[in-house]
């Protein structure tokens, strides 16, 4: 990049590749407005966006270290769908006879249950790849058939519906916090932010690094707290329909007032997505465990022999894809309200495209969490607009696998340019 | 040779001397493709109830999802010295070789459920153009004018395009009139529910809710689909389905699905059974009751029955129930003040 741009992202310090995805984004977004006669950026559509992308996204960060440790796993979409299809049961079948019909311990239980179940299979698997040394790749595609078989078995084959009212807050647009408190949670992460940034800058100082000037931080500062804020503006601007509140006003045997409205605010999965974000990005760049993961990506041998044990690493990664997994399979079993066997199909190559969508190098030692998730949003937005524009199916996924093939290849192209690994 | 046949066998072994008096000792064989399948199961029972009264025995063999392995499983069972043969052919285009093997030792063929494409096999199977057109007729009795949305199978499923075709021929008189319009139109990758979900969504912020029902071609879609109602508020217009699931029974109790077509899977299995044993006493094809003609997507035409399948609302909801075909409290969870579920 040359000229004044050039050097202004330089000075503020952001990454362009970051920049280059956003870019991505924003040109297939405006596409896409043009094309449905704007409607794909309104805030209805941008709300159902990020529904749509929550649960590939959240499998998408623990994909980056799978991939980062030079390993692939294929068995994420079955997981999903026998983890989702265990938590059906359970809080279906088992629960309401035990703690009784809508208690609202019911949702908790499944969820532990389905955390642990899917962190057991995940270290299951990272042990036959780990210290079996099975490849990844034959174990994984193993556990594709195994556990899509198994999903059929929990339940021969039947939908496990409806689900639990409370459980499916955690995956729809029934469950939203409102205005108020996503404005209060902006306001929180725009000062969480400030700090950080600010804390940032005194260690640099105190480590005799080199600094951004004052006029940079104050810059970077702003960019990003008024994305916090213009994102928690779009959400809280998409209307409650009336119908439902209408309903909610006849449930409780009140007449809806003239006039009145409510907005959404954040849906709980996005938050959910949020939280795993910024969970998986300190991990991977604060603690032991996320730099021995690079470390052992860049180079196995050297990091075996630099005392790390990469064979406990590879468990310890796949247990965590594993537990990553089952937060997904919550949000789309809940999301849909209903565990059927066909859940999660495909949705491992959706989850390797989005991490490699995101810049995480399949040779390995490479890759960021918030790339992909990015990525999965990008691939997401690309299906979904389609879907508006009336673009039939098997159309969509030529073009999805196009846009695949083309983005790792700009990225090759940018590495080769930049000298990046 | 799999466990079920020497079951079936040594089942066989002990009917065969109350068989001898009124059916001369016919046995019927059973091809199927893939008996994990749990429905199969269901037909099973059916056409054993049916083969049993006409006091005819039964050999079965479970090709396993492998075509090959279904040719070696037909020849097995010429060889045991079957009088008729019912194939729930894995591969309809490849069962060719079995079909010669039968004709040479003179043995009929049913093809059962799944289209055989040549004329010495009888087809078997329910409607599924019969299937689109019940769908149709449901949502249409409820919405006859306003914005319709078509939800359609996986695209490389042939029946996808045979149910989409019987819904056409519903509606066609309406949208050349122009009381109803197509506003959104999809075909649904592995008929996934969650991809019906988000097809619906995205058309209906595309069609800014305008949508007055929707014609979805199974239940499991519909189950997407009323999710995605549901989010606007708008669950309770008429939305279509079919295969009876439970969970799709327990919509169409709570008034979010219109319609489930349900096709009854005992009524194959006895007809099956049935057929077998008059094509095995010197019944011609044609002459079966209830047999036309059925001209194939590959233009070869072919005797045939088919079923007509059941369209299950509100309405006639207790057939299910006393059916068996799902429990009451499965079917009323949640439903208050409809009559069957008193």
């Amino acid at each position: 990049m040359s000229g004044g741009l050039g050097k202004l992202i330089k000075t503020l310090q952001i990454d362009t590749r970051l920049l280059g995805m956003i870019g991505a984004f924003v040109i297939i977004a405006l596409v896409f407005h043009v094309a449905t006669g704007g409607t794909f950026l309104t805030p209805r559509n941008l709300f159902t966006l990020t529904l749509q992308t929550a649960s590939v996204a959240v499998m998408a960060t623990g994909m980056v270290f799978v991939i980062v440790t030079r390993n692939i796993d294929l068995s994420i979409g079955s997981l999903l769908g026998i983890v989702g299809m265990i938590m059906g049961v359970i809080q279906v079948q088992i629960l309401p006879d035990i703690v009784g019909f809508g208690s609202p311990s019911i949702w908790i239980i499944t969820v532990i249950a389905g955390l642990l179940l899917g962190a057991a299979i995940g270290a299951f698997q990272g042990w036959l790849i780990g210290y079996l040394l099975i490849p990844s790749f034959i174990v994984t595609l193993g556990g594709l058939l195994i556990w899509r078989g198994g999903a059929w078995w929990v339940s021969k084959g039947t939908t496990i519906s409806p689900l639990d009212p409370n459980f499916i807050m955690l995956g729809g647009a029934t469950g939203t916090i409102g205005v108020t408190a996503s404005w209060a949670l902006a306001i929180v992460g725009s000062i969480l932010t400030i700090l950080f940034l600010i804390n940032t800058r005194r260690k640099h100082i105190s480590h005799g690094f080199a600094v951004k000037p004052m006029w940079a931080e104050y810059a970077l500062g702003a960019i990003l707290v008024g994305a916090i804020c213009g994102i928690t503006a779009v959400m809280n601007a998409y209307m409650v329909p009336t119908r439902i509140l209408e309903r909610r006003f006849a449930a409780e045997g009140l007449e809806m007032p003239e006039g009145y409205t409510e907005a959404y605010g954040f849906p709980i999965s996005v938050l959910i997505v949020l939280a795993v974000a910024i969970g998986m990005t300190i991990i991977a760049k604060k603690t032991r465990f996320g730099r021995y993961i690079f470390a052992m990506g860049g180079n196995p041998d050297a990091a075996e022999l630099s005392g790390i044990n990469t064979r406990l690493l590879t468990v310890k990664v796949f247990a965590l894809m594993g537990a990553l997994t089952a937060i997904a399979a919550v949000i789309a079993s809940a999301r849909l309200g209903s565990a059927g066997s066909s859940l999660g199909e495909l949705d491992e190559l959706r989850v390797i495209a989005a991490a490699v969508i995101g810049g995480t190098a399949l040779a390995g030692g490479v890759g960021t969490i918030y790339g992909a998730i990015l990525g999965a949003l990008i691939m997401q937005a690309l299906v979904s607009g389609m879907g508006m524009v009336g673009v039939d199916s098997p159309l969509q996924n030529m073009i999805v696998g196009g846009v695949l093939i083309i983005a790792v290849w700009i990225d090759i192209l940018y590495r080769r340019k930049t000298g990046d690994a | 040779m799999h466990k079920s046949v020497i079951a079936a066998a040594i089942v066989a072994a002990g009917f065969s001397t109350s068989a001898f008096a009124d059916a001369h000792g016919i046995t019927v064989g059973v091809s199927w493709s893939d008996f994990q399948e749990e429905r199969w199961k269901t037909d099973e029972a059916a056409m054993l109830g049916a083969l049993e009264a006409a006091g005819a025995s039964y050999l079965s063999a479970d090709a396993q999802s492998s075509a090959t392995k279904q040719l070696a499983d037909v020849e097995s069972l010429i060889t045991q010295g079957v009088d008729a043969l019912i194939i729930l052919a894995q591969d309809g285009a490849s069962i060719g070789p079995a079909l010669d093997a039968a004709e040479a030792a003179g043995i009929p063929v049913i093809g059962y459920d799944r289209l055989i494409e040549d004329p010495r096999a009888f087809y078997l199977t329910f409607d599924n153009v019969e299937v689109g057109r019940m769908q149709a007729r449901a949502v249409f009795d409820l919405a006859p004018e306003g914005n319709y949305v078509m939800i359609k199978g996986s695209p490389t499923d042939p029946n996808s395009d045979f149910l989409r075709g019987g819904q056409q021929e519903v509606l066609q008189a309406a949208i050349d009139s122009g009381a109803i319009t197509i506003v959104g139109e999809t075909y649904t990758d592995g008929w996934q529910p969650a991809n019906a979900q988000r097809n619906m969504e995205q058309i209906l912020t595309q069609a800014n809710n305008e949508v007055d029902a929707v014609v979805s071609s199974n239940d499991g879609m519909a189950g997407g689909v009323v999710a995605a109602l549901a989010a606007q508020g708008m669950d309770g217009i008429p939305v279509s389905g079919q295969d009876g699931d439970h969970a799709a029974l327990n919509r169409v109790a709570l008034g979010t699905q219109t319609v489930s077509v349900w096709k009854d899977s005992r009524a194959l299995g006895r007809n099956a059974g049935e057929i077998a044993v008059a094509l095995a006493n010197g019944t011609a094809m044609a002459d079966i009751e209830g047999s036309a003609t059925f001209t194939s997507p590959g233009g070869v035409e072919v005797n045939s029955m088919l079923l007509a399948p059941l369209p299950v609302t509100q309405d006639n909801l207790d057939v299910v129930l006393e059916a068996g075909w799902i429990e009451k409290d499965v079917l009323c969870q949640g439903v208050t003040g409809l009559a069957v579920c008193e």
